[in-house]
């Protein structure tokens, strides 16, 4: 029998269950935190979305967490930090060397089996000990690209330029996004970068400090869990109503710079178009890269784009995209939004895409 | 409690040893030979630099063509300060172009004298390197090119004499290592020839060395306890095979050993002893060499045999 004729339009994927996520917390974003190895950096963010909750470790039914060794230099680094869960007696656990946020993906299909009803995701990252820009090289294609070792920001700036040459950026508009977000940050007492921040000099023009996120050190948690179980743990649960990811070709020479057409993707699959969001957490972490967002994603100048201040405020790499979704969700526990876009990003220039939508009980 | 911070040059450094398929490794031959090939897809695009799967249907594609050594910047970027192991040791614009005969972008660096010599659209021919080996950088760098289009354009065989078919991706990393809040006090007691482990608040255990957490109640060990010096082998094995650069004679002993007061066994080696006169149970203590940072080995004190139900818990 031949399967059913696909759909012009992709479909949006339906969650069997009901999946929230129930709380959130972050570390203070740092330059440097010498004096804490990872685990003494994450253990209080795990404590305080357990005490959120009520729940203790041995209640949680998934543990799932996302880290990269190259970013201290530690090999294995997650297992040390697995020390700060308390694994014994054994736990279900996994890890991907990702961002959060996929950590967080990872435990939202664990939770649809009805194998748990409840999951603690973390995710974790000191870009203190090393260079963050020499370390993201590692991660390029290894025969063509990474032997020319060019580093994040100059893949930003190829990509930045790509937007002034199509007239979809310039660079005041450029430095509007850098000055709302540091000011939309000066509510948020964990960012790192607050206030008025100058633009500065150019790092790799066209980009100035200012376009660029600040190098830091930060810890993030979040606890999902299923239906009624969701309802028990908080007031107003954030309601994951689709999630999805995507990923484009490697090369960016194949890749239309100025677009980002993973995203689209990702957030039409994860039902982001059916109705208007009223709050966009974009993991963004350079301004030219939230132009791109922005137009993807189809979003109006009546969303508030990063209230929290976002990736230009506090970047902790392998955590800001997990806090974008954390962020986005704490605005609906607190009643402050009832749809929200949370996008993460990973890879050079918006390679790697993933978009949920979250939304309150009304 | 305010701790001096201990940091340390960490190094990582690797050399990864990969190899081609055949579309990679014409790419790279050609290069040596000053010949720049690209992949053509089904639908009639040329991609350079070749991939050996389409990036948009995922067929494979084996097709070979040659491009021509100039092209067009489609965007850029100005370096004004180059970092290690770029292309160019001076100020040089990141380029992604488009070589005359492809429909795709090849990154590289341009060789400028300043950024208002650069512009989106802008001609630029392949600089060789002198000394090519059959990699991305026997392209040294793109520079101005003012001529008119040039290069053969046209089907490529692939072959070469002594098709390059691998490549050596050097890695190398610099971080300032500092361990933390208990593996600093860990380390600085050592330096008294001290063994300090923490106390977990909750379950009690010693935790020896100390990590911050414990693994099982998932909380801040923070109350600082000596250890030691003496303790027991719990277990252990004989190393029959001599590690690079290690001056010690096999067969020699690595061992478990639950130091008294702690709640975990940490390990080290063991001598003083024959080899094959040692046994769970021993009873032995810490050798320190003159300056050493840590015990050099551990030995037997000479007092009886440790009863097997006080360490059978730290097996």
């Amino acid at each position: 029998m031949p399967s059913a004729k696909p759909s012009a339009r992709p479909s949006v994927m339906r969650p069997v269950r009901d999946i929230a996520i129930v709380a959130f917390g972050q570390t203070d974003h740092l330059r440097s935190t010498d004096e804490l190895s990872e685990v003494e950096m994450l253990m209080p963010v795990l404590h305080q979305v357990l005490a959120a909750t009520g729940l203790k470790t041995s209640d949680i039914g998934f543990t799932c967490s996302g880290s990269s060794d190259y970013l201290a230099g530690r090999a294995f680094s997650f297992t040390m930090a697995l020390d700060g869960v308390g694994a014994w007696p054994p736990i279900s656990e996994s890890h991907v060397e990702m961002d959060g946020a996929w950590a967080l993906y990872e435990a939202w299909t664990k939770l649809l089996t009805g194998e748990a009803d409840t999951a603690l995701v973390y995710s974790y990252g000191k870009s203190s000990p090393g260079s963050v820009r020499d370390v993201l090289t590692r991660q390029l294609d290894p025969y063509y690209v990474a032997p020319l070792w060019p580093d994040s920001v100059a893949l930003a700036a190829l990509q930045a330029q790509a937007l002034i040459d199509a007239g979809d950026a310039d660079e005041p508009a450029l430095a509007g996004v850098a000055a709302r977000s540091r000011q939309d940050a000066s509510a948020n007492s964990h960012a790192q970068l607050r206030g008025s921040v100058a633009q500065g000099d150019y790092v790799v023009r066209p980009l100035r400090t200012g376009d660029c996120p600040p190098i830091g050190d930060g810890a993030a948690a979040v606890i999902l869990a299923a239906g009624e179980r969701a309802r028990d743990l908080c007031e107003r649960p954030a309601w994951i109503r689709g999630i999805d990811h995507r990923v484009e070709a490697h090369s960016l020479g194949v890749r239309d710079l100025t677009d980002s057409p993973s995203s689209r993707l990702a957030a039409e699959r994860a039902g982001a178009f059916e109705r208007p969001v009223d709050t966009a957490e974009l993991h963004a972490p350079f301004t030219s890269q939230e132009v791109v967002l922005r137009k993807a994603l189809k979003l109006g100048a009546d969303v508030a784009v990063n209230p929290s201040g976002g990736a230009l405020a506090a970047n902790p790499v392998m955590a800001a995209g997990l806090i974008r979704l954390g962020e986005a969700a704490a605005r609906i526990h607190r009643g402050e939004s009832d749809r929200a876009l949370a996008h993460a990003t990973s890879g050079p220039c918006l390679q790697q895409n993933l978009v949920a939508v979250l939304e309150g009980d009304s | 409690m305010p701790t001096e911070v201990l940091r340390a040059p960490l190094v990582v450094e690797f050399p990864f040893t990969r190899s081609l398929g055949p579309v990679q490794s014409a790419f790279l031959t050609g290069l040596r030979e000053r010949t720049v090939l690209g992949v053509k897809t089904k639908d009639g695009r040329t991609l350079v630099p070749p991939v050996e799967y389409d990036p948009v249907t995922a067929d494979e594609i084996r097709d070979l063509v040659e491009v021509g050594a100039t092209g067009t910047v489609t965007t850029w970027a100005w370096n004004h300060e180059p970092r290690r192991g770029q292309p160019l040791d001076t100020p040089f614009a990141w380029v992604l172009v488009r070589l005359d005969g492809a429909d795709t972008a090849l990154l590289h660096a341009l060789d400028a004298p300043g950024p208002d010599e650069v512009r989106t659209g802008m001609r630029v021919r392949i600089r060789w390197a002198a000394e090519r080996t059959g990699a991305i950088t026997d392209i040294a760098c793109f520079e101005a090119y003012e001529g008119a289009v040039g290069g053969e354009v046209g089907p490529h065989d692939g072959e070469f004499s002594d098709l390059v078919t691998g490549i050596v991706a050097h890695a190398r990393l610099d971080y300032t290592y500092a361990p933390g809040r208990a593996q600093t006090a860990y380390i600085n007691a050592l330096s008294d020839q001290k063994t300090v482990g923490e106390r977990c608040p909750s379950c009690h255990k010693v935790y020896v060395p100390p990590r911050g957490a414990c693994p099982t109640c998932g909380v801040a060990t923070t109350e600082r306890v000596e250890v030691g010096p003496r303790g027991t082998v719990t277990t252990y094995c004989i190393v029959n095979i001599k590690a690079k650069n290690l001056d010690i004679e096999v067969p020699y002993v690595y061992a478990h050993i639950a130091l008294d007061g702690a709640d975990l066994a940490l390990h080290a080696r063991i001598a003083g002893i024959p080899y094959d006169q040692v046994r769970m149970g021993l009873r032995v203590e810490p050798v320190w060499t003159e300056g050493g940072r840590f015990p050099d080995h551990y030995r037997p004190t000479g007092e009886p045999d440790a009863a097997y139900d006080t360490y059978k818990e730290l097996v």
